[in-house]
């Protein structure tokens, strides 16, 4: 069993985490707002953070066990971690930070991460996504079981964002190692995760392949974080199997999924598609307002209507001269509509 | 306007009052004897017996404080115990006590007929009055400078970097001496310069117990004090000796902080804004 178990629980300040996981030879994001008690989850593994209760165990070894009361110094866990600005030595050079964690596996992971040019270097005199990679190397040379990420995508500017996640999912994909990566942004997860688990104040939520998260949400939170427009409403099963839901504006949504009673409509952006006029189309909802704002990202724009956001090319964006301010019509199919149930909130 | 004009130059006013009075008395020792003079002074006998003295006892002393006060700084600076506070507090005691008192708290210790003197005397050794407890007197008032900061060094070390030490494979005897001092080395030596400033110029409970004999016990600072009714110009030779000495150790105090600072990195902040 190559895998990373953990089964934790400990107070934290405003709540209680309690996470049971496992991890096998895969890379696992933890998504969450901040102070969700995700870094705290690393430290435990790393040995940084004691739990209060629970078991950590990795290949079988066991690294932490309240009740048999083991607690492996984190110098004796094998556990690689790349910290949020990546914590290099800054009195030693590139090639003395990576020969901290093993002299003779140094020159290996400088070559391994492309950064042998750099040995020589200061950490001071690196840019973000040379650091992000120095860390990697750093943690690698350590020959971890496990490899711990926390934010990796933090302390990079927005410019080279895209493309040092591009290089890190590039070096995830090569290591078979349980990797274990936290991350405020989905999208980061999803690019660089096999599985994504979302944890909110200390609970997970739910733990599926980024797909299934943003297909079938367990909870309006995991919806929302996913991306979608979040709608609260009432539902009533009507005759013809569909679902009626008044949402709270008065306005009506209709879904396929069943549901009766409190319930929170999602749709994602990209579900929802902008028009002149109503369209004579197989789309049951239509909600009918002025465009309250219009943001270009790239070649797509994402327009809000009312409550709604939808997202759509720049080029319809052209060809409908659409601008704030003008009356629209944004539709989405009920088959697009998923309805969660207000409790889970 | 004119009221303005008028504060300005009061502020003017007390600073260069402030400035004359602290300057004023230093000038008058190089002003009163000429610096030919003062020179050939330092040829005494008097004068190189108390410097001979006062390297001795000051660099021991400086020894004792480095050895013991830096791992001691970094316990206190690194866990989080009860009455932490209070033990820091005991720490900087000697900051604010009178030297004649720690002078007299030492011969009660240490004394022939002190709490400790009757244990040394049986293993045949006695301490008051000889250049141990030179060493001892300075050891006791100079290093509450420099533990104290140390702590302030080791307290500001980036706790994200030892635990990253940790996490690579390092216990915390080679966290702490390949990261924690080398980071806070800075701190440290600063806090060095202090204390040994402060060593050098020991005067009070060096004279009540160690007494003033000179080749022996006598420093620099005790035999200005021996000299001013023998010879005044002895006296005013050790005095600009001081003073050139207190200054150079000041000025590299002063130093310390702008040394290192272009090897820093992102976890600085300073450094950030520089580097991006």
């Amino acid at each position: 069993m190559d895998a990373l178990d953990l089964d934790i629980a400990l107070t934290l300040r405003s709540y209680r985490l309690e996470l049971a996981l496992s991890v096998g030879r895969e890379t696992f994001a933890l998504v969450g707002p901040s102070g969700a008690g995700k870094t705290t989850v690393l430290r435990a593994v790393a040995g940084l953070t004691r739990p209060e209760q629970g078991r950590i165990a990795l290949d079988g070894t066991v690294l932490f066990d309240a009740a048999k009361r083991i607690d492996r110094p984190p110098e004796e866990r094998r556990v690689g971690y790349v910290f949020q600005e990546y914590a290099l030595f800054p009195h030693m050079r590139v090639e003395q930070n990576v020969a901290y964690a093993g002299g003779r596996r140094a020159a290996e992971a400088l070559e391994r991460l492309g950064i042998t040019a750099l040995a020589k270097a200061y950490p001071g005199e690196l840019s973000g996504g040379e650091r992000q990679r120095v860390g990697l190397a750093r943690a690698l040379a350590r020959d971890p079981r496990a490899l711990l990420l926390d934010e990796p995508m933090s302390a990079l500017d927005t410019h080279t964002r895209a493309r040092v996640r591009a290089e890190l999912e590039h070096t995830l994909d090569q290591l078979d190692l349980p990797v274990l990566l936290v991350t405020h942004n989905f999208q980061d997860a999803a690019v660089l995760a096999d599985r994504v688990g979302v944890l909110v104040d200390g609970r997970l939520r739910q733990a599926d392949t980024p797909g299934e998260l943003v297909a079938a949400p367990a909870d309006p939170f995991v919806a929302s974080f996913t991306g979608a427009n979040i709608l609260a409403g009432r539902a009533a099963p009507r005759a013809d199997g569909l679902t009626a839901v008044t949402v709270d504006d008065g306005s009506v949504v209709y879904s396929v999924d069943s549901a009766a009673g409190p319930v929170h409509v999602a749709v994602y952006p990209w579900e929802v598609s902008i028009a002149r006029e109503a369209p004579d189309d197989s789309a049951l909802n239509h909600v009918r307002g002025p465009i309250t704002s219009l943001v270009t990202i790239g070649n797509r724009a994402r327009i809000q209507v009312g409550t709604i956001v939808g997202e759509v090319t720049t080029a319809s964006v052209e060809r409908l001269d659409l601008s704030e301010g003008e009356v629209v019509v944004a539709s989405f199919k009920a088959a697009a509509t998923r309805l969660v149930s207000r409790d889970d909130l | 306007m004119i009221r303005r004009g008028l504060f300005t130059a009061s502020l003017v006013a007390a600073t260069v009052i402030a400035l004359t009075f602290l300057l004023l008395p230093l000038l008058a020792i190089f002003l009163r004897v000429p610096p030919g003079e003062l020179v050939s002074q330092l040829g005494n006998d008097v004068v190189v017996d108390a410097i001979r003295v006062t390297l001795k006892a000051t660099l021991i002393s400086q020894a004792l404080i480095l050895l013991v006060g830096t791992p001691a700084a970094y316990l206190i600076a690194s866990r989080a115990f009860r009455g932490r506070a209070l033990v820091v507090t005991l720490i900087e005691l000697p900051l604010v006590l009178p030297p004649a008192v720690a002078g007299i708290a030492l011969l009660a210790a240490f004394g022939r007929l002190g709490l400790l003197g009757g244990t040394f005397e049986a293993l045949g050794f006695s301490i008051s009055f000889t250049q141990t407890a030179v060493v001892l007197a300075v050891t006791y008032v100079a290093s509450p400078f420099y533990v104290r900061q140390a702590i302030a060094a080791f307290e500001a070390l980036d706790q994200t970097l030892l635990d990253a030490s940790r996490t690579l494979g390092a216990g915390p005897g080679r966290t702490f001496f390949q990261i924690a001092l080398p980071l806070a080395a800075r701190g440290l030596a600063a806090g060095a310069a202090l204390s040994f400033a402060r060593g050098i110029g020991e005067f009070g409970a060096t004279i009540m117990f160690a007494g003033s004999l000179q080749g022996l016990t006598q420093t620099l600072s005790l035999a200005i004090y021996a000299q001013f009714d023998l010879n005044f110009d002895v006296a005013l030779a050790l005095g600009g000796l001081l003073v050139l000495v207190s200054a150079t150790v000041l000025f590299l105090a002063k130093l310390i902080p702008a040394w290192t600072r272009s090897t820093s990195t992102s976890l600085s902040p300073f450094a950030r804004i520089g580097s991006s």
